[in-house]
């Protein structure tokens, strides 16, 4: 503990751990509501437009908790890694500020508009709002995702003088090939996740016997977004990263499958426990060949291990990437099946009255936040030991000036905060469900003043 | 280039100052000139739709000195740890009180909200003003481009310095004045009733200290820092700008006593722009002024990224700039007239 860098990386991972939990479900909600309030346009379709209000109260509460742990995400790249803004700002700054310029201005214009304005707005201006926010939330998505693409495969820089990275070709660091992959995959994380929490909240009302109506229209939506998007992240989206990550990231791959030996014919380990110190798999349950087809396309095709690479490049914590990775595809897994089963019963009409597949579809919704957490677990150790891969190592990015007793007590401090924003975030998210949905006539008694 | 980009910065810097500005001030008046939960609504109800914007101007400002001059944003940022974590609790604690706050009726559950609103309001323009002091009154920066402050020393304003001293610390109740005068202007033009006497008359008197305490301040600016006075005695622009803050300060105290809501606020809005862009122009071409050897200050010119970069950015800042503006327009329309807190829980 007595290490400033391994205080800086855990200050950063918890921080930015704890933050995603929040825009991952505003952004997958972002384009629900805006499903919900298209249903909500057609003659009547005033339920979606009642189910689109509650959806709306849950995603303001999560909005205001992304927006005040985000905040401290964008300063602490100088905070505690000075280092490596000095070297790579020119470049990761852009992003940076194009996320403030194009996305956020346009999301806080829009938020309130959406939150309170339903009245003044009416149908349209209002599903115009939610389709403003749904923009803005993608879009900053992708301009933080475009600056991770840039650590992962960092494309359109130069070496400038000083030995500082400059940007040499804007286009191809904003449309990096890495980038718009993982967006894609990423952002049907956000949909899987928000389509667990509808659909659970759906099954919660239905077990409950409350909201009969509400919760048929909850189930509906979250199990068709749901399935859709449970597949759309395995494949292609999720199929293509894997493969990214064999071609531009070998040694973190062989990592990730805890492969320490190269040959053809890889398999995939379904579990087993890395020994890092006798190179080896302990107990493990092996598919053979799979990794090989998977990662290349070919039974034959040879997966390199980590005897390979030099062990300087090895990532630094080979068990928790591999457990990532695994924890990761497992669940994603699970979940094509759980909705698979979901929508077949909801196709023959059985899903309301199947009481088990409701119970598991009611405790599913943590997952999803564990296996985002997970993926984006595998991202950031898999790129170890590099900050921008291939280029700047995690060693040399640190803050010059900031010493450990420094960073222990904001590290704290966050521990702290963060543990009340859980609290007062649980309270309010429970009361509003315990409140349920509620007609527009009745949210409140009175024609609402212009200035709400 | 880098003359541009220092301009742009500075230019980003100060709307964030006059449009955070005013949310901060009402925030730090909130417990004073509303006292009732439906006037506390009512001041939620007038900056509620503007705040978060407001906060991004800091993220683009931030966002763009991360890209035209990395070495100030990491060495500055790195240098006042403590500081910028205090702020950002700050920020955290406020954002999540003015949003939580419309979700529970309870009265235990609002005050609490209302506590956690102003308090933040208040610190954070005393933090803010600080920071501006440090800048006029330099840092200790070492040869490779480094520095650390503590939070405090011995509040000398001398080797050892901390970031808090007699002279940051005059400079953040000046800042709080300032804009305890601006939210009180705003409120001023944005409510009715109770809310707006109780507002005019602290307005007034924040003024008044702010006129005050700014010739005040300027002496002790000329006192830490040698190389203001000169600066000041040769640039023009800056006496121009000064005197556009000067007009600005007399309109608003002039609309505030006749009644002009409207010119009061676009007063203080030119008072606090002609103040902030009066000292960039003092100040330029300096960035991060070292105490001790001034070559090591780094400056628009030193301290720039890359050309290539710095065009690069200047293209999507002309797109998304006029897009910034173009919402901030829309939203002070859509929301014209006085704030009124809604009867029904909706809203703020």
């Amino acid at each position: 503990m007595s290490d400033p860098l391994f205080l800086h990386r855990l200050q950063f991972a918890f921080t930015i751990v704890y933050h995603y939990l929040f825009p991952v479900l505003t952004m997958g909600l972002a384009l629900l509501i805006v499903v919900m309030k298209a249903l909500g346009l057609r003659r009547g379709g005033e339920r979606w437009n009642d189910a689109a209000r509650f959806w709306i109260r849950i995603f303001g509460i999560n909005f205001a908790v992304g927006v005040v742990t985000g905040i401290p995400m964008e300063f602490q790249f100088g905070t505690n890694w000075a280092q490596f803004s000095r070297y790579a700002g020119n470049v990761v700054g852009h992003t940076l500020a194009m996320e403030g310029v194009f996305a956020f201005f346009l999301e806080s214009a829009f938020l309130s508009l959406l939150v309170f304005g339903e009245r003044r707005l009416g149908k349209r201006g209002h599903f115009a709002a939610a389709v403003a926010l749904f923009a803005g939330s993608w879009l900053s998505g992708y301009f933080i995702i475009a600056t991770n693409a840039f650590l992962q495969r960092p494309v359109g820089h130069a070496v400038g003088s000083g030995g500082v990275l400059v940007l040499q070709d804007f286009w191809a660091f904003l449309l990096n090939g890495w980038a718009i992959a993982q967006f894609l995959h990423n952002q049907m994380s956000a949909v899987v996740t928000a389509s667990f929490v509808v659909t659970a909240l759906g099954a919660f009302y239905r077990l409950q016997g409350r909201h009969e109506e509400t919760a048929r229209l909850f189930l509906r939506l979250g199990v068709a977004s749901g399935l859709v998007s449970s597949l759309l992240v395995a494949y292609p989206t999720g199929d293509h990263q894997a493969k990214l990550v064999a071609r531009h990231q070998p040694v973190a791959l062989a990592a990730m499958e805890g492969h320490f030996q190269s040959g053809p014919r890889a398999g995939i380990t379904l579990i087993g426990q890395p020994n890092v110190p006798e190179r080896k798999l302990d107990n493990p349950i092996e598919v053979p060949a799979i990794l090989s087809i998977l990662a290349f396309g070919h039974a034959d095709s040879a997966v390199q291990g980590l005897e390979e690479f030099p062990e300087s490049d090895w990532p630094d914590n080979i068990a928790l990437l591999y457990y990532s990775f695994h924890i990761m595809a497992g669940l994603g897994t699970i979940f094509i099946a759980i909705m698979g089963i979901a929508a077949l019963l909801a196709w023959t009409g059985r899903l309301e009255r199947s009481r088990p597949m409701l119970w598991i579809l009611m405790m599913a919704f943590p997952f999803p936040y564990i296996a985002v957490t997970a993926g984006w677990m595998t991202t950031e150790l898999g790129r170890q030991p590099w900050l921008v891969y291939g280029l700047f190592r995690t060693a040399q990015g640190a803050s010059p000036t900031v010493h450990a007793g420094t960073a222990l007590f904001t590290l704290i401090g966050f521990c702290g905060l963060y543990a009340l924003l859980s609290v007062l975030f649980l309270f309010l998210v429970s009361r509003e469900i315990a409140h349920g949905p509620v007609p527009l006539s009745a949210a409140a008694g009175t024609p609402e003043a212009p200035h709400g | 280039m880098a003359e541009l980009w220092y301009g742009l910065a500075v230019f980003m810097l100060t709307a964030y100052v006059v449009l955070d500005g005013f949310d901060f001030g009402a925030g730090a008046l909130h417990l004073t000139v509303a006292r009732t939960d439906a006037e506390r609504r009512q001041v939620l109800a007038a900056i509620g739709p503007y705040w978060d914007g407001n906060e991004v101007w800091l993220l683009a400002a931030g966002g763009a000195l991360f890209v035209s001059f990395p070495r100030v944003l990491s060495a500055g940022v790195s240098g006042f740890y403590f500081a910028i974590f205090l702020v950002l609790w700050c920020l955290v604690f406020r954002g999540i009180s003015i949003e939580f706050r419309h979700h529970v009726a309870d009265p235990v559950w609002k005050q609490a909200c209302d506590f956690f609103f102003w308090l933040p309001s208040l610190l954070l323009p005393v933090f803010f003003g600080a920071a501006l002091g440090n800048l006029l009154r330099g840092v200790p920066l070492s040869a490779d481009g480094w520095f650390a402050l503590p939070l405090f020393t011995d509040f000398s304003a001398r080797p050892p310095m901390g970031i808090l001293d007699w002279y940051t610390v005059a400079v953040g109740v000046f800042a709080l004045a300032a804009l305890v005068a601006h939210g009180g202007a705003f409120l001023v033009w944005k409510t009715d009733g109770p809310v707006r006497q109780r507002s005019r008359r602290i307005a007034r008197l924040a003024f008044t200290v702010t006129a005050i305490l700014w010739p005040l301040l300027t002496v002790a600016t000329i006192r830490v820092n040698d190389a203001f006075l000169p600066a000041l005695a040769r640039r023009p622009l800056a006496w121009l700008l000064a005197a556009v803050a000067l007009a600005g300060l007399a309109s608003a105290l002039l609309g505030l006593s006749r009644g002009r809501d409207r010119a009061a606020f676009l007063g203080s809005c030119a008072f606090l722009a002609g103040l902030s862009t009066a000292t960039a122009a003092c100040v330029f071409p300096v960035l991060l002024r070292a105490t001790g050897d001034s070559a090591l200050s780094m400056t628009a010119y030193n301290a720039s990224g890359d050309e290539a970069g710095l065009r690069t950015a200047l293209g999507w800042l002309f797109v998304g700039m006029p897009l910034a503006i173009l919402y901030f327009v829309f939203l002070f329309r859509f929301h014209r007239g006085k704030a009124t807190a809604p009867a029904d829980g909706e809203g703020y």
